[in-house]
């Protein structure tokens, strides 16, 4: 059962990435998408960035202070923001918000008969409604996660500088010295994978939806439990496909 | 004498979903210009026909020619070519909430005939007045809209791009007697100015003899009467008096739970 699933999602992947490459190209439908996952996912990934970056500052701070490593707080937010928290975060934030968004509207037009008048009027759907959202996933996420290293490591900045007595001068120079263009592009590459796994989902789960609204609310829930658990595997895959040594 | 061959040839055409086979081995000739009304109960297969013509849904067996191409067996480049041809009014409207009235209804226009949008928009205009609507209409969206003019909005959008063939599922359900007699009159109207063949299906006995050239009757997943439209309240057959009349008994049972 689980394969079977597994095949259906990697064919209906492969289907709606052969249309980015075949014309028509529904142009308003990328543009679209790219400003739903995009711009109106930033409030909600820019606050979850900043309170992350505070709270890592604030927990490294009191950890490390165990053992007389305090200096180490600027390398640890920019490490694990740039690397690791900013990605899967703002992954897990655009799921909950995008993924389950898709799922419902794609859903409620399967069950509406708008999927098959879309394949009556010369339309096709997965080129239509899978593939600019495939794309817009793979084009908003690393936008967000650039905004959220920012903003995660400006609230690490403000708590260090202004509740643990840091230098501003030095704790920006030691963030600096310690950050590696590794370690911005790996999480631009699993913010790029997360965005297509969230889309993906949300595209699948909406576009299998049988039965009325409650085969739309489960595949809303589907679509964003799958999706995270997605994030996570795949988080640790790319990890160590970038890290291990 | 040549024989003008029938828009639409079925044969043996069957389709089950799982155990149950909803189409039997369906045959079906509409011939072109006429519109055939396929009546049967709940059920029984009408929309499953419909959608089969349709590529929506693949038969388990059978053939399909529309203009004497089997569609089933066509590549799929000629086969998008013979559904270019095709409009459709679904039975819930299906107008794409997304978008305003006059993006559904120009949809096909936009697609088919890569005109400009401004161009769309204003041939939306003249077919949104064909169907008795008034150009505030075409910016709202479908949500705005009550049920009757949602369904002049989709006879608005199948009949936009001139269809050479049309198909009707179920077009006055949910509608009051009244509205469901403009939306029938619409129909027919629409389908004389175009010429177009048509296939609709229906349980509303008033809309089947007003739409129909022709009328046959599904059931157990076969077509077992044909006739003229007026005929349908006396057709002689006892399955069709039964539906026709509403009758509790007769040929077709119900099956009813405890």
């Amino acid at each position: 059962m689980l394969c079977r699933t597994a095949g259906r999602i990697v064919l209906f992947a492969v289907s709606g990435l052969s249309h980015l490459i075949r014309p028509p190209f529904h142009l308003r439908m990328f543009v679209r998408a790219l400003v739903e996952m995009a711009y109106f996912s930033l409030p909600v990934v820019a606050l979850t960035a900043i309170f992350t970056g505070m709270v890592l500052a604030l927990q490294s701070y009191t950890g490390f202070a165990r053992f007389s490593a305090q200096g180490a707080v600027a390398s640890v937010v920019v490490l694990s923001v740039t690397r690791e928290l900013g990605p899967v975060l703002a992954g897990l934030m655009v799921a909950g918000r995008v993924g389950a968004a898709m799922a419902a509207e794609i859903g409620t037009m399967r069950v509406t008969d708008q999927i098959d008048a879309l394949a009556t009027l010369s339309t096709d759907p997965m080129k239509y409604l899978v593939a600019p959202r495939l794309l817009g996933g793979v084009i908003a996420l690393p936008l967000l996660v650039v905004v959220a290293d920012i903003l995660g490591v400006l609230g690490g900045f403000v708590v260090s500088t202004t509740s643990l007595g840091f230098n501003p001068a030095a704790y920006l120079h030691s963030t600096f010295s310690f950050l590696e263009t590794i370690d911005v592009v790996s999480g631009l590459v699993k913010a790029a994978v997360f965005g297509f796994l969230i889309a993906l989902m949300g595209c699948y789960n909406g576009y299998m939806t049988r039965g009325g609204a409650e085969g739309v609310g489960a595949a809303t829930t589907a679509a964003v439990v799958s999706a995270s658990i997605l994030i996570l595997a795949f988080d640790y895959v790319l990890t160590g496909l970038f890290f291990s040594q | 004498m040549s024989e003008v061959p029938p828009k639409i040839r079925i044969r043996g055409l069957v389709k089950s979903f799982g155990e149950k086979k909803v189409l039997d081995g369906i045959d079906l000739d509409i011939m072109p210009g006429t519109s055939l009304v396929v009546i049967g109960g709940s059920g029984t297969g009408k929309s499953v026909l419909v959608k089969c013509i349709l590529n929506l849904l693949t038969p388990d067996a059978g053939t399909i020619e529309i203009d004497g191409e089997d569609v089933l067996k066509l590549p799929p480049r000629a086969r998008r070519a013979v559904y270019a041809k095709v409009g459709m009014l679904f039975q819930n409207g299906a107008l794409f909430d997304s978008l305003p009235v006059w993006e559904n209804v120009a949809f096909g226009l936009l697609a088919r005939h890569r005109v400009t949008r401004a161009e769309a928009r204003a041939q939306a205009g003249e077919i949104l007045a064909q169907v008795g609507l008034g150009p505030e209409v075409s910016r709202l969206f479908p949500a705005e809209l009550s049920g009757g003019m949602q369904k002049r909005v989709a006879l608005a959008r199948a009949i936009a791009a001139r269809p050479e063939l049309l198909f009707f599922d179920e077009p006055t359900t949910g509608l009051d007697p009244i509205l469901g007699a403009v939306i029938d009159g619409l129909i027919v109207d629409c389908v004389k100015r175009l010429g177009s063949t048509a296939l609709a299906i229906t349980h509303d006995m008033s809309s089947a003899q007003h739409i129909g050239d022709e009328a046959a009757m599904l059931h157990e997943g076969r077509i077992v009467w044909r006739g003229p439209g007026t005929s349908l309240l006396t057709s002689g057959n006892p399955v069709v008096d039964q539906f026709t009349h509403g009758r509790r008994e007769g040929p077709i049972k119900m099956e009813l739970c405890d």
